[in-house]
């Protein structure tokens, strides 16, 4: 048994206390031991960017991120965006771009979208196309999907 | 999987080297490295685990005597938004910027990423070119001493360092380049984004017309660990970049790297693309 370790956070605006496996990564903690399951476990290996979620207002993969190193930090995930603008905006342009297919990459293009247009809100074709580089679309829909962030970009101008 | 049997997240370079001091430590910062190679296997985890984030004096960028000191805890992320980066060391903000993908930039460590010590690995090919220099800190004697060593005498093999186990890579020192510097990156591999690199190459001189002086020239993904090409190095030395001195300096690096065949690429084509890059490389420092 590895060691436990009690870790205090912000998920999702809301204040956290859990007990974490020293082992465990951040994926795991917030799928398995909270139960918000939109945040997707593919490659496990920081290839895909299924587990993208935002961390003190940046992206990372929360598969490569050890649950005990979200202690004091601010996690934002798929669930969290909801309640922002820009996470209204992109979902209202992924519906009505027919960006999903399969679904399984959606929540972590969602979540780097917004950080990307948190950033670079003018962001044009190719900087979209750059900054999406680290989420696979298995299914290959991204025209779609860069149409939907160009879309939601006008929305939130 | 290892059991570790203690996580520790200490707030000081005193606290973090106690700890080291102790034993068995396994030191993540990003995670990015240490988690999948903890998950496949490839890492057995030390008992004890050490997030060494939170040590303040890891962190920040800054200039003093003729030198840039880069914090071990800098991102990825950091170096490519930072201004003296992008205009005095071209190569090493070109190696960030081909650096796998915005998520992995954000979280991903220069400190990591040098300690990692993979022959591969994208920063290090440009900061041997650039000359630098690392710190590592330990409390050998009950006192914090840390001492520097060129980067281009740490690696042993891949994933293997000259990093005693009670220390800590602390820094990263690079030289400020002269006036008339050029610093450039060249990393190949079969997409843009999130790939490692077949071959990779950095060149560093300071550029006197059409002749180039304090030649330094590197490359990674040819050998066990990255290198530096100190008999290609001389045959660009204060030379005339015309035709005859580019040939010669393909034939030397030809004898300078050791490449293998795996699933990237065969011996032979990382040989290839070695003498086109470079070449492209010289001719393009030469013309521009």
């Amino acid at each position: 048994m590895s060691a436990t370790v009690d870790i205090t956070f912000k998920l999702n605006g809301v204040e956290r206390r859990v007990a974490v496996s020293a082992h465990m990564s951040a994926l795991e903690m917030l799928r398995d031991a909270i139960g918000l399951t939109g945040t997707k476990y593919a490659c496990g290996e920081g290839e895909c960017g299924a587990c993208t979620v935002l961390v003190d207002g940046q992206t990372v993969n929360s598969c490569l991120m050890f649950a005990a190193d979200c202690d004091g930090r601010d996690l934002v995930t798929i669930e969290g965006l909801v309640t922002s603008p820009i996470g209204e905006s992109l979902r209202k342009s992924f519906t009505k771009n027919g960006a999903v297919q399969c679904g399984f990459c959606t929540p972590g293009l969602m979540v780097q979208a917004s950080h990307l247009l948190e950033q670079h809100p003018h962001a044009d074709r190719a900087e979209i196309q750059r900054g999406i580089e680290g989420n696979l679309c298995r299914c290959t829909g991204y025209k779609k999907i860069v149409d939907a962030i160009i879309d939601a970009e006008v929305d939130v101008a | 999987m290892s059991d570790i049997q203690r996580y520790a997240a200490p707030r000081s370079l005193e606290e973090a080297t106690d700890i080291l001091r102790a034993g068995n430590v396994t030191i993540f910062a990003g995670g990015t490295d240490v988690m999948p190679q903890m998950k496949t296997g490839r890492l057995k985890l030390q008992p004890t685990l050490m997030n060494i984030r939170h040590i303040p004096e890891l962190r920040g960028m800054a200039q003093a005597q003729g030198t840039l000191r880069i914090g071990a805890l800098t991102t990825m992320t950091e170096l490519l938004n930072s201004d003296i980066v992008r205009e005095r060391f071209n190569a090493l903000w070109q190696a960030c910027d081909h650096f796998a993908s915005d998520q992995l930039r954000n979280a991903g460590t220069i400190g990591g990423n040098i300690c990692n010590a993979s022959p591969a690995g994208d920063t290090l090919v440009p900061l041997l070119a650039l000359d630098a220099k690392i710190v590592l800190t330990g409390k050998p004697n009950g006192a914090l001493t840390s001492r520097t060593m060129p980067l281009a005498e740490f690696f042993i093999a891949p994933g293997s360092t000259k990093r005693a186990a009670g220390e800590l890579l602390t820094a990263v020192e690079l030289p400020l380049p002269p006036a008339e510097f050029v610093s450039e990156f060249f990393k190949f591999g079969t997409r843009p984004a999130l790939d490692i690199a077949t071959i990779s190459i950095g060149l560093a001189a300071r550029r006197d017309r059409k002749t180039l002086r304090n030649v330094r020239l590197a490359f990674g993904s040819v050998a066990p660990t990255p290198i530096r090409a100190p008999e290609t190095e001389a045959v660009l030395e204060g030379k005339s970049l015309d035709d005859a001195t580019i040939e010669a300096a393909l034939a030397a690096a030809a004898k300078e790297i050791h490449p293998i065949s795996d699933v990237r690429a065969s011996d032979w084509y990382r040989r290839e693309l070695v003498h086109n890059i470079l070449q492209r490389m010289l001719v393009h420092v030469r013309d521009r």
